[in-house]
């Protein structure tokens, strides 16, 4: 607009490079710039020279060669003929396996605690206190060895449940077995099983496949049917009662799948010197659950705490105030609050129990850091293209997770405004 | 309605002081408040005293029948046998000889043991260092011992001339000259010139001037190398170093992912998201396994520096996090006032915004230090000899193969007086700091 | 209002002198696309008080602001003691050591005590000696009439003893021109009079003033000319008398209208 009033214009002088704010972040961003690219240059200069000296190339072809060694906790396929890529992928699965079974069991236990800390009864107040001091303060590899020396010493082997006189005996109805070489549950078992679909490179049970479209339509259903009840609630002041009908949506369609697929369960039993039958969960996979359960549930315990704390009296005050009821009051007005404070510590918490399944060497957990990162790489000698592989997939895996976290915060801060 | 009710009352005694009903006061009321209202908590009280009673059953023995003077796992068992105390999966008691014998290994690993003295005064100088950070009664003179402490514990544990310590030292004091030095020429010039010279210095002066210092007054005491550091010294090494290197450098970074200028933001978030999004023991194998790569052909350098190194960025990012939180929290009016005063970035930095947003962020601060702590274990997976390395190197021994408990409660309790020391104490310092507000 | 009325002023030192203290001519700021300054033309000549009010979004804050550049402008010019602010790193910090500036939310540092809030500008940026910055800290708190809360944090302070802080620390840089944003509008109605006052007494003594504000009285009494902004553009200025009694613009006597009318 009024440009030209007069205004003096200065000629370019050099020190306007360091004085001048239009050219001051310029000069820094290049010389930040500069250095940055000098040291890359430094980096993948010596990563080269190093490389020609050993005699090595960059490549990930090593990645289809036969592993030659075993993985004893397969979820897909693999032998050890299987490739390198096989044995990664079966490690990542054993990582998520791990890491769901961590984060869904420590969320239970941390809540419990977190929410049992506050209350007023003296003597567990001071139990949960005493729990999450403890496992918060003390190295979770500690506790994964403490839980993996649980199994190993502690239990019993299979053969002390033999005989008249065994010392040992099956749990929960002589459906589980404890043992020091790990946990025999029941598993499902199909009479009329639909068998599984071939992939080429992995075959998905189609019992499974179709238990979970069941479980996820049936969700869906639901969601509608609670929309609706919202949506009449709406329309007349009046709530539908829905309760009945969401526990029909939600199991009826699975339990008559499950009928008619014949499914029925496989109890473990001893065979000879070991059980055989159902799902046999190693004593690594045990030791690390229940190491890093517990010890990620004293922290979302201190966040459920601190979630709950962060929500003034002043708020379930208001809520009393305009007639709620303590139950409405909970649902409608602290929950959601809560939950905003809650949920981003919790979904770091879930970000560091997965990078702690890492730990799984400990006990002997085959983990993507036991087989990319362990065996794989000691095999090939291939440490840089192995490390690099591992950590983006690490990454990758943090990222999702964080980008869940990222859509859920934006989701409350667009609801705040 | 009368006219006649009698509106005025006045008072002519007092009524003295009465005690509660009885049954109101004392242990009764208690219980019955804290214990037994309602009963979902009646429940809760049960189940608890009843895990209480079933943990003391099964520890309590064990801890009872506890036998402190024996040299082997056997020797121990045989004593307790003697003594009776046995149950139906044999003996039944704790062997805490093997801490006995073996607790200045797990303090100081394979460090000479006609040399523990030096760790042990330079834990004693720590303690001295670290007085006057945590407590602002003690003197505050004693901060140049503390500035001091870095260079002294390294010579004291690592040994060798006196010399490489004193010349590394002289780097910091060039810095500080130039920072001073340069001051007139401007704050980026100063600043510029402070991380340049120490640099070059250390680059290329510094081994040639303690190798020639070290020629012509050969004073020193015995080197110890780092493979033969190990146990809860090695833990508070990395520990320690890693938690004073990360506070400056997360600083930084948490300043540089709030910058406006694009590429300081995008370096910034590049980096914090990668070291986040990576297990630590990845960084530690890149440490060990990789660094090679990275290097010039030929140098290699200490493994406990390179992981020194690690843990420091690995906490950095955290920290970088934590501090960018407290940034956040201030009011953008603090920004302002101080830009209205004439103070310049660094300036408004130093004194306005990094005291405020340091002290909101305390107890994310302290967290990421406990955690750091507590990462020191991961070292094992290198083949450091840290109090875990240990725990299995004694269990490799024959006299001690299938002692488990002993060695992880005595490691499991050091940590915990630590780490809940520093969460302790960094309550405390948060209600200290507090009384500046209302 | 009525407070300020009754208070005898002396306006034996509230004299404008030729000197230009600011000289603001053709500026113009955006925030994105949306225009909030529009070629603003305004000469202050030392020793001037100047009220500027306006409806809220006028526009009013952000041209205090640019004076001492926490905004920055786009196009046109502002000169403050001959020193033209530009993108100069230098004369910014130049400028913002001679210009006083007290907020809204008065901005003290909550972890400071009141007399280190007000030493720190002086021994950091005037590389005073801190003894005599403490000592005229206390000269000023003092002069605000709160010399035994000088070791206290500003988080014990009543809202008007902070703002009176303020006003005091902005002082210590010995500023030769102050700029009040709003510096009453947070404050309860009965501590209004005692920040009110400090103001006064500083003009009194011939500062040099520009203060966005509400208070018509202390426009009355102390300024020598009000600004009424509206829509980011100067819309009428006059002496207050004429101003008040006399408004020109339609818009002037619909806000006259509404903000004397209760």
């Amino acid at each position: 607009m009024a440009m030209d009033s007069g205004a003096p214009k200065e000629s370019f002088r050099l020190s306007m490079l360091l004085y001048d704010s239009r050219y001051r972040s310029y000069t820094i961003q290049i010389f930040v710039l500069f250095c940055l690219m000098l040291g890359a240059a430094w980096l993948v200069d010596n990563t080269i020279k190093n490389l020609a000296a050993l005699g090595k190339d960059f490549s990930f072809s090593f990645l289809w060669n036969v592993s030659g060694y075993d993985i004893s906790q397969r979820p897909i396929e693999y032998t050890s003929t299987s490739t390198h890529a096989r044995a990664a992928i079966v490690g990542l699965t054993n990582t998520i396996i791990l890491a769901v079974m961590g984060c869904v069991t420590a969320t239970v236990l941390g809540v419990l605690a977190g929410v049992l800390r506050l209350s007023t009864n003296w003597i567990v107040a001071r139990l949960m206190t005493i729990y999450i001091e403890t496992f918060r303060n003390i190295p979770a590899l500690l506790w994964i060895l403490v839980f993996g020396a649980v199994m190993a010493e502690a239990m019993p082997a299979p053969r002390d449940f033999r005989g008249a006189d065994a010392t040992a005996s099956m749990s929960l109805f002589d459906s589980v077995a404890i043992t020091n070489r790990g946990v025999y549950v029941p598993g499902p078992l199909f009479d009329r099983s639909l068998g599984s679909v071939d992939l080429g490179f992995i075959s998905p049970s189609l019992d499974a496949l179709a238990f979970i479209v069941v479980v996820i339509l049936s969700i869906w259903a639901n969601k509608r049917l609670v929309n609706h009840a919202t949506a009449v609630q709406n329309a007349t002041g009046i709530r539908p009662v829905t309760w009945w009908k969401s526990i029909l949506t939600l199991f009826v369609p699975a339990i008559l799948l499950l009928l008619a697929l014949g499914f029925h369960l496989e109890y473990p039993a001893l065979r000879g010197f070991n059980f055989s039958g159902g799902i046999q969960l190693r004593s690594s996979l045990i030791a690390m659950w229940l190491g890093l359960s517990v010890y990620t549930a004293a922290f979302i315990a201190e966040n459920v705490r601190a979630g709950i704390m962060a929500i003034s009296t002043g708020q379930s005050e208001a809520a009393a105030a305009l007639g709620m009821q303590p139950g409405k009051t909970m649902r409608l007005v602290i929950l959601p609050q809560a939950m905003r404070v809650i949920i981003p510590p919790l979904i770091s918490q879930y970000l560091n129990l997965t990078k702690n399944t890492s730990l799984g060497l400990a006990v002997g957990y085959m983990d993507l850091r036991s087989t990319l990162g362990g065996i794989t790489i000691n095999q090939t000698g291939r440490e840089l293209e192995g490390m690099m592989l591992m950590m983006l997939i690490y990454l990758v895996l943090s990222l999702l997770i964080s980008s869940a976290m990222n859509v859920y915060n934006n989701r409350v801060k667009l609801k705040e405004r | 309605m009368s006219d006649s009710i009698d509106l005025t009352y006045v008072r002519t005694e007092m009524l003295p002081e009465q005690t509660p009903p009885t049954n109101a006061i004392g242990a009764v009321r208690w219980v019955r408040e804290n214990l037994f209202n309602g009963i979902l908590n009646s429940i809760l009280t049960i189940l608890s005293i009843l895990a209480v009673i079933w943990i003391v059953m099964a520890i309590g023995p064990w801890l009872m029948n506890s036998i402190w003077n024996s040299d082997s796992l056997s020797q121990c068992r045989e004593i307790l046998t003697a003594a009776g105390s046995v149950n139906h999966e044999g003996t039944h008691g704790a062997c805490w000889g093997v801490i006995k014998e073996r607790w200045p290994q797990l303090l100081f690993g394979f460090y000479p043991s006609e040399l523990y003295w030096r760790p042990t005064v330079t834990f004693v100088m720590m303690c001295i260092a670290i007085a006057p950070i945590l407590f602002p009664s003690v003197p505050r003179k004693v901060l140049w011992f503390s500035a001091a402490y870095p260079f002294l514990a390294v010579f004291m544990l690592w040994g060798g001339s006196i010399w490489v310590t004193i010349t590394a030292a002289l780097g910091f004091f060039l810095g500080f000259a130039a920072l001073t030095g340069l001051a007139g020429f401007g704050t980026l010039v100063a600043t510029t010139g402070a991380i340049l010279i120490p640099i070059l210095y250390w680059l290329f002066g510094w081994t040639p001037l303690s190798d020639g210092l070290t020629n012509i007054m050969p004073w020193g005491i015995e080197p110890v190398t780092t493979s033969d550091f190990g146990g809860f010294m090695l833990s508070i090494i990395i520990g320690l170093s890693g938690i004073v290197l990360s506070l400056p450098l997360g600083i930084l970074f948490a300043l540089g992912r709030q910058s406006n200028m694009v590429l300081i933001k995008t370096v910034s978030v590049v980096f914090i998201e990668f070291i986040r999004g990576v297990p630590l023991i990845t960084l530690l194998f890149t440490a060990s396994l990789l660094l090679n790569y990275f290097l010039p052909p030929g140098t290699n350098f200490d493994l406990v520096l390179r992981v020194i190194i690690m843990v420091t960025l690995f906490a950095t990012a955290y920290m970088a996090e934590v501090i960018r939180g407290g940034l956040a929290a201030l009011p953008r009016g603090q920004y302002e006032a101080a830009d209205a005063l004439g103070l310049d970035y660094w300036k408004a930095q130093r004194l306005i915004i990094m005291p405020q947003a340091l002290k909101i962020s305390i107890p994310g601060i302290v967290n990421t230090f406990i955690g750091l702590f507590k990462d020191t274990t991961l070292v094992v997976f290198i083949g450091l000899m840290d109090p875990i390395g240990l725990a299995s190197a004694i269990r490799a021994n024959s006299a001690w193969q299938g002692i488990y408990w002993e060695l992880f409660i005595f490691i499991g309790a050091v940590f915990w007086i630590f780490c809940f020391s520093m969460s302790r104490y960094s309550m405390h310092l948060e209600r200290r700091l507090k009384t500046d507000h209302k | 209002m009525n407070t300020i009325a009754e208070r005898a002023i002396d306006r034996s030192h509230m004299t404008v002198s030729d000197e230009v203290a600011i000289q603001i001519s053709n500026m113009n700021k955006w925030y994105g696309t949306f225009h909030v300054l529009r070629d603003i033309n305004m000469t202050v000549n030392r020793g001037e008080r100047i009220v500027i009010c306006g409806p809220s979004g006028s526009g009013k804050s952000t041209l205090i602001r640019c004076i001492n550049r926490l905004e920055e402008h786009q196009a046109g010019q502002i000169i403050v003691d001959g020193i033209e602010l530009s993108s100069d790193l230098k004369n910014v910090d130049k400028v913002r050591s001679e210009v006083g500036m007290v907020f809204q939310h008065f901005n003290l540092f909550p972890h400071l005590s009141i007399l280190d809030n007000l030493t720190l500008a002086p021994i950091w940026v005037r590389k005073t000696p801190k003894k005599e910055a403490e000592e005229v800290a206390m000269h000023y708190l003092e002069k605000v009439k709160i010399p035994e809360q000088a070791l206290k944090f500003p988080g014990q302070l009543s809202g008007g003893q902070q703002q009176r802080v303020a006003i005091a620390r902005s002082l210590c840089m010995k500023p030769r021109i102050m700029l009040f944003d709003e510096p009453t509008s947070a404050l309860d109605p009965e501590m209004i009079k005692e920040v009110l006052d400090t103001m006064i007494e500083l003009a009194e003594e011939g500062m040099t003033m520009l203060c966005v504000t509400h208070e018509m009285g202390f426009a009355q009494a102390v300024a020598n000319r009000v600004v009424f902004m509206d829509q980011g553009q100067i819309v009428e200025q006059n002496e207050p008398k004429e101003f008040f009694n006399n408004p020109q613009s339609e818009r002037t006597q619909l806000f006259l209208s509404q903000i004397l009318g209760h």
